[in-house]
């Protein structure tokens, strides 16, 4: 029966050349009502999380750039500890030395040892990541929480405010907090948290607004428990999925900014190196000395399309909409 | 409309009004001043500066002058080139970035209108995976280091263009690849899932039934739908484009708007720091206003309302 239905589908098809999609063979299923085995009524019941993470393990793209992922927050601790150098001292006699057995990155303009500073830059940039991200969620939980349980006038107000912050391009703010805090690297993460909380708060009160009027909140709020009981019991471990693929996704924009404000000379200071000042300081000898540029080009991207690529397989993981 | 319009111009004025204000105080908050640096001034001409920028007035005095000079489109005088109002800065360097932008944006829209329809159309085969991994290298990729490469290679292996400088219209060309990469992924990656929808949709499928040309399908029916959405990403871009034409800029040395920010920044160049932020900001702003505007003409199912939705 059903090849039956897709051959004469297909044939159809072949006599209209282009129409080969107007029905496409899986817009039909074919079922035996009388041998269908119907809703597996007798299937395990799996919690929400174990659902994601199986979807996630089945997804191997996300698998693969997670396993990167490991590897960079492996190597940033263990990577160091592989050569004898150490990314500040400096060694006049072997200045711009290329890759080689000795300097496995080549050296820089001081000689310092390049892999050694690659690592520390991927130690700085995770670092930044980290607790950016972790800055953002407890702002934006928090804020987000209470605009969207609360609802009406103080979300209204709340909600103004947190578009003011919006509309203002963040980099900006980003740059003139850190002038007046002077440039570090815990000034960098302040001014990165303290701008990047408004998408995960308009994350969270969408959540909550749809999930406050289900009826398990009625039963609790019947029994008498509090706003925030409400809140942190039942609210936020329901939005936990949306909230760690925003989290995830979070964490490459505060890597761009921190190396984007390393670039540009505002970042951590020296001896210590970020991704980003390593490829400013590379960039007037790029000529001469190109591999200066590659090693921190190429794992400042190579992070981000990890965090980027695994955020993605996170959401398809999380989204219902994905569910077959 | 009406209405609409002035609700959100009005909004923008507030916005821009606690900018002003929060930059302001920001300002009068850091210990010392530009003057205060490596060499100590006589006390004398100390006085005489702190007096010719009002620094001697009480703080509310000071933050009315503020006030009233901004109304009046009066962003001060900067203070490290003493000659030189900001205004004057802004003006002579805005025309560079602002050329550099709008080609960047011009590209980005074009291209990635393209890439995430041609993907979409042939979704699941190797050119829509082929453009996937193009858009996601977009986004991950740093403009500081696709700037840096596209040098590198282009200029300096290839000799294909001018390494900086933005002299001929050759010139454009790798400032702008290096501005729109972001943007064209997002929007190609927004295009594409967009336009997967709307082929999926009912009315696609009746059109499909109805016997229409495939072309037109496409243009009459899917196209318009499918890159509505794109408008409203049009706010975005504008900030991504400002943030990168900071690093372009600077890479490129192209003498915009941007690298007087940066330079404003480190010589920590307080009137020109304001002035400059303002006036990104009001850009920002003016865009994210036409893009409403905008949104509510090309849609027609978004009813005109002085308050946004309360999804």
């Amino acid at each position: 029966m059903a090849s039956n239905t897709r051959d004469s589908l297909q044939a159809h098809s072949s006599s209209l050349e282009w129409r080969d999609d107007i029905f496409r063979p899986d817009d039909f299923e074919d079922i035996d009502v009388y041998r269908s085995p119907g809703p597996d009524l007798q299937r395990e019941s799996i919690s929400a999380w174990r659902d994601a993470w199986l979807r996630l393990k089945s997804n191997r793209m996300a698998m693969f750039w997670l396993t990167i992922l490991l590897i960079i927050v492996i190597m940033s601790i263990v990577g160091p500890l592989l050569t004898p150098y150490d990314y500040y001292t400096n060694d006049l006699m072997n200045t711009n030395k290329p890759p080689s057995a000795e300097h496995w990155f080549g050296t820089d303009d001081l000689g310092r040892d390049m892999f050694e500073r690659v690592w520390m830059g991927a130690t700085i940039s995770l670092r930044v990541g980290l607790f950016a991200a972790l800055i953002d969620l407890f702002i934006g939980v928090i804020y987000g929480g209470i605009m969207g349980y609360f609802g009406g006038r103080v979300d209204e107000i709340m909600n103004r405010a947190a578009e003011i912050l919006y509309s203002i391009p963040h980099i900006l703010i980003i740059i003139l907090l850190v002038v007046i805090m002077t440039p570090s690297l815990f000034t960098i993460v302040l001014a990165l948290g303290l701008t990047g909380w408004v998408n995960m708060a308009w994350i969270v009160r969408g959540q909550i607004m749809q999930l406050k009027n289900m009826d398990y909140v009625m039963a609790s709020r019947s029994l008498g428990a509090s706003s925030a009981r409400i809140i942190f019991r039942h609210l936020i471990p329901n939005t936990l999925g949306p909230i760690l693929v925003t989290l995830m996704l979070t964490v490459p924009s505060a890597i761009f900014a921190e190396a984007f404000l390393s670039f540009l000379g505002l970042g951590v200071q020296s001896p210590a190196a970020s991704w980003g000042t390593m490829i400013s300081d590379a960039r007037s000898a790029m000529t001469v000395f190109p591999w200066r540029l590659f090693f921190p080009a190429a794992f400042i991207s190579l992070t981000m399309l990890a965090f980027n690529l695994f955020g993605d397989g996170l959401r398809d993981a999380f989204d219902p909409k994905m569910r077959k | 409309m009406v209405r609409y319009i002035t609700v959100k111009l009005l909004y923008m004025l507030f916005t821009l009004f606690i900018l002003a204000t929060a930059t302001f105080f920001l300002m009068k908050v850091i210990p010392g001043n530009p003057f205060l640096g490596e060499k100590k001034l006589p006390t004398q001409i100390y006085n005489n500066i702190m007096e010719k920028y009002g620094f001697d007035q009480p703080l509310y005095k000071q933050y009315l002058k503020y006030m009233n000079n901004l109304i009046h489109f009066d962003l001060g005088t900067s203070m490290k080139s003493t000659h030189l109002t900001v205004n004057k800065i802004i003006h002579s360097s805005f025309s560079n970035s602002a050329k550099l932008g709008i080609a960047a944006i011009i590209v980005s829209i074009i291209a990635g209108i393209g890439l995430g329809i041609i993907s979409a159309l042939y979704h699941g085969k190797v050119i829509d995976h082929f453009t996937s991994i193009l858009a996601v290298i977009g986004v991950s990729i740093p403009s500081f280091v696709i700037g840096p490469l596209l040098q590198y290679f282009l200029g300096v292996k290839l000799g294909w263009f001018h390494v900086a400088g933005l002299k001929g219209p050759l010139d454009y060309i790798m400032p702008t690849i290096t501005l729109s990469a972001l943007p064209i992924a997002f929007i190609a990656r927004l295009t594409r899932s967009n336009m997967i929808e709307v082929m999926n949709a009912e009315f696609i499928k009746t059109a499909k039934s109805k016997g229409l040309a495939k072309s037109f399908i496409i243009y009459h029916h899917a196209l318009r739908n499918a890159i509505l959405p794109v408008v409203t990403y049009l706010g975005p871009m504008t900030a991504n484009i400002i943030t990168g034409s900071v690093v372009v800029e600077a890479i490129f040395g192209i003498a915009g708007l941007g690298k007087y920010f940066i330079d404003s920044v480190t010589n920590r160049d307080y009137t020109l720091i304001m002035g400059v932020t303002l006036f990104y900001a009001a850009i920002l702003m003016i865009m994210r206003f036409c893009t409403d505007v905008a949104y509510v003409f090309v849609d027609p199912r978004i009813k005109l309302s002085g308050r946004e939705g309360n999804a």
